[in-house]
């Protein structure tokens, strides 16, 4: 349970090895956290990951398989998760970038990462929403992007996926209201990691601790959406206002 | 969705209307251990002791009938002391315990164990009740009295033993409706803890209202008892008459800082000033005297929309100076309260997760928002537990279940006895699950 000072005592990770979830769960009062669960591709991030929290104290930290794009097995990964003890916050945050340029010669990849991305995210949300709404609380936090608002000619195969993932996750938090649970969506711009290392940096970039405490404050806040930085929020709806002849000639 | 007075932590479950004892055994045998059944009453609890989230809460306030048989209240769970108030004061009765509001169930008064401005003299609430009736986790009905295991364990267990049905509370005969009250202001913190020591005795009702703001302590010393006819002045009507009447409500939406240091400090000058430095023998009516906050209906509004929480400790009369510590250091975490009530508890019940026993116990409402208050809160659990106190869990909504069963040193006794009440493990509350109260509980 999230007590009155927003401490929780577990949370599930989906994208165990992303360095977003990484840094909300170091940016997250966890005085109470006794149980995280990291689930994602097997890899030496996630394993370090796991040494990291049980070296902070956490008495159970367990590393599980889980691949977005294998959804049938969706439904035994969420539910053993949930059957060893309720579950206060689930990170949505696996995620594929990709190469524009590589995937628009290469439809099959980028389905690939459409599948990743939305259709896993679409599997994974709703087994999540079913046992969120069992338990009668808790909150899902769901790793959306700025890419989503309005597909840029550079990366609109990965911003369609997230645009699909944005849409997807208001709606769930919608059908969520009442049900104790709640959906968190955060739109971070461009933040410096592995993901986007020799990328140009786009601007108001941000790195995943900036991102991590906004992430924290808008879970105490009960907040449903919100931005990374916050600045991008009125940047967005600008740039959403935009007649598409102008945005096309934009840079980047 | 269900919150506590708090306004924290909302949860979801199903709310299921009882009227009879035979609904509430209906329900308890259809529950299932994984998201469990608890009663509630008026949710006057501050944290989440009245929640179950994703599972099955009964509303016992449909069961509310009472009667009076000479100085025995005959009450359903669901009874409120309100109701109860408005029909034995006219005949010459009062409660034995009542807590700052009247809108509390008899139930959820004997399974928080509560406890009033009389506990120095009169103990708890659960020390007041002769029988209750208990439908236990396999749908027995078990009628049940002080010296027995059930007994014991439901008194303070937070409903996790069982749903109280129906309570036997002794009453305490009174001859008029006022209270002849003492005041007594004093300008810091020793000296009114040194009034209290000295003269809590000499009154069945003793509270003070301490300035959480003023970093000497300064606070207000109220104590009386019921006026006997001889202390009303002479014409007066009806002496029995009782007619408590919500004066003002608190709009529905605050905004989260309404209530800050400036307000505060305002309301705490206000207070502080309006009190006499001393007077004696005023007469004033129950409400005024017990249910001031009554008086101003949904006022745990005014903290807006992030809630309160109330942080409640009791430590033994040698560890006295955890009150000014305590005080410090939410006076340093910015903490404004306007709500802080001191008051010296006499000895305990033998219930194993009673709260009250010999000494000093403080209660400081402090809005949730403030987030260095979590790491206050936490190393002030550590003070408190090390000086050999322990917290209220009516009023938690925060601590740890380290901090829970360093303060219950009788926690094991009480969930053996709650695991024979319960084979099943069907009662369940957010703040049970959030404590691990009902750990190693069966199955």
């Amino acid at each position: 349970m999230i007590n009155a000072v927003g401490q929780a005592q577990s949370v599930l990770v989906l994208g165990g090895g992303s360095e977003i979830a990484g840094a909300i769960l170091r940016a997250l009062p966890a005085a109470r956290l006794q149980r995280v669960v990291l689930a994602g591709r097997r890899s030496s991030v996630m394993e370090e990951r796991a040494a990291e929290l049980r070296g902070r104290g956490i008495a159970d930290v367990e590393t599980v398989d889980f691949d977005a794009r294998d959804t049938a097995s969706h439904g035994a990964i969420i539910d053993a998760a949930f059957d060893a003890g309720d579950i206060d916050i689930v990170l949505l945050a696996f995620g594929v970038l990709g190469d524009q340029e590589a995937l628009e010669s290469d439809p099959a990849a980028a389905v690939d990462l459409v599948t990743a991305n939305y259709v896993g995210a679409v599997s994974v949300g709703l087994h999540v929403a079913r046992r969120l709404r069992q338990q009668g609380h808790g909150r899902l936090v769901v790793l959306s992007s700025v890419a989503g608002d309005r597909a840029r000619r550079a990366n609109y195969i990965y911003g369609s996926s997230k645009a699909g993932l944005d849409a997807f996750a208001q709606g769930l938090g919608d059908a969520l209201a009442g049900s104790g649970a709640s959906v968190l969506v955060v739109r971070p711009g461009f933040v410096r990691t592995t993901m986007t290392q020799g990328m140009s940096e786009a601007p108001f970039a941000t790195d995943a601790d900036a991102v991590a405490a906004i992430v924290v404050a808008a879970l105490a806040k009960g907040r449903e959406t919100v931005y990374a930085p916050a600045v991008l929020r009125p940047v967005m709806a600008a740039i959403k206002a935009l007649p598409r002849g102008v945005f096309r000639r934009l840079p980047g | 969705m269900l919150t506590g007075w708090g306004r924290t932590s909302p949860t979801a479950a199903t709310l299921c209307a009882v009227h009879d004892e035979a609904d509430v055994v209906d329900a308890v045998g259809a529950a299932t251990p994984e998201r469990g059944i608890l009663a509630r009453g008026l949710g006057r609890s501050y944290g989440d002791s009245a929640q179950d989230a994703g599972g099955i809460v009964l509303d016992m306030t449909t069961m509310s009938g009472f009667t009076r048989d000479g100085s025995t209240l005959r009450a359903q769970a669901g009874a409120s002391l309100d109701d109860v108030l408005r029909a034995i004061v006219p005949e010459g009765y009062f409660v034995p315990v009542t807590p700052g509001t009247r809108f509390v169930t008899v139930g959820g008064a004997t399974a928080a164990d509560i406890h009033g401005k009389n506990h120095h003299v009169e103990g708890s609430f659960g020390a007041h009740v002769r029988r209750m009736r208990v439908v236990t986790g396999t749908g027995e009905v078990v009628e049940c009295a002080p010296g027995s295991d059930a007994f014991a364990a439901t008194v303070g267990g937070m409903g996790l033993t069982g749903v109280i049905t129906e309570a036997q509370v002794d009453l305490l005969p009174i001859a008029t409706s006022r209270m002849r009250v003492d005041t007594e202001r004093h300008a810091d913190l020793d000296a009114l803890m040194a009034a209290m020591t000295q003269g809590d005795h000499q009154y069945r009702y003793s509270v003070a209202w301490v300035d959480s703001l003023s970093p000497a302590g300064r606070g207000v010393l109220t104590r009386g008892d019921h006026a006997s006819l001889a202390d009303l002045p002479a014409g007066t009507d009806d002496p029995l008459a009782y007619d408590p009447r919500p004066r003002l409500g608190a709009p529905p939406w605050m905004p989260s800082g309404a209530l800050n240091r400036a307000s505060t400090r305002a309301f705490n000058e206000a207070w502080f000033r309006r009190a006499p430095r001393e007077r004696r023998g005023e007469i004033t009516s129950i409400p005024a005297f017990f249910h001031p906050l009554d008086g101003v209906r949904h006022w745990n509004r005014v903290y807006g929309p992030r809630g309160f929480l109330q942080y409640q400790f009791v430590v033994p009369d040698d560890a006295s100076a955890l009150v000014g510590l305590a005080l410090q250091r939410l006076r340093e975490a910015g903490a404004p309260s306007f709500l802080t009530v001191l008051k010296r508890f006499g000895p305990g019940h033998d219930a194993p997760l009673s709260f009250p026993m010999q000494g000093w116990t403080l209660a400081a409402d402090i809005p949730a928002r403030i987030p260095a208050l979590r790491d206050v809160l936490d190393a002030l659990d550590g003070e408190v537990i090390a000086a050999g106190g322990r917290h209220y869990l009516a009023k938690d909504s925060r601590m740890s279940a380290q901090t829970l069963s360093a303060g219950y040193p009788q926690l094991a006794r009480w969930r053996a006895m709650r695991d024979a009440l319960d084979p099943r493990g069907v009662f369940a509350s957010d703040q049970a699950r959030r404590l691990g109260l009902t750990l190693g509980s069966a199955p």
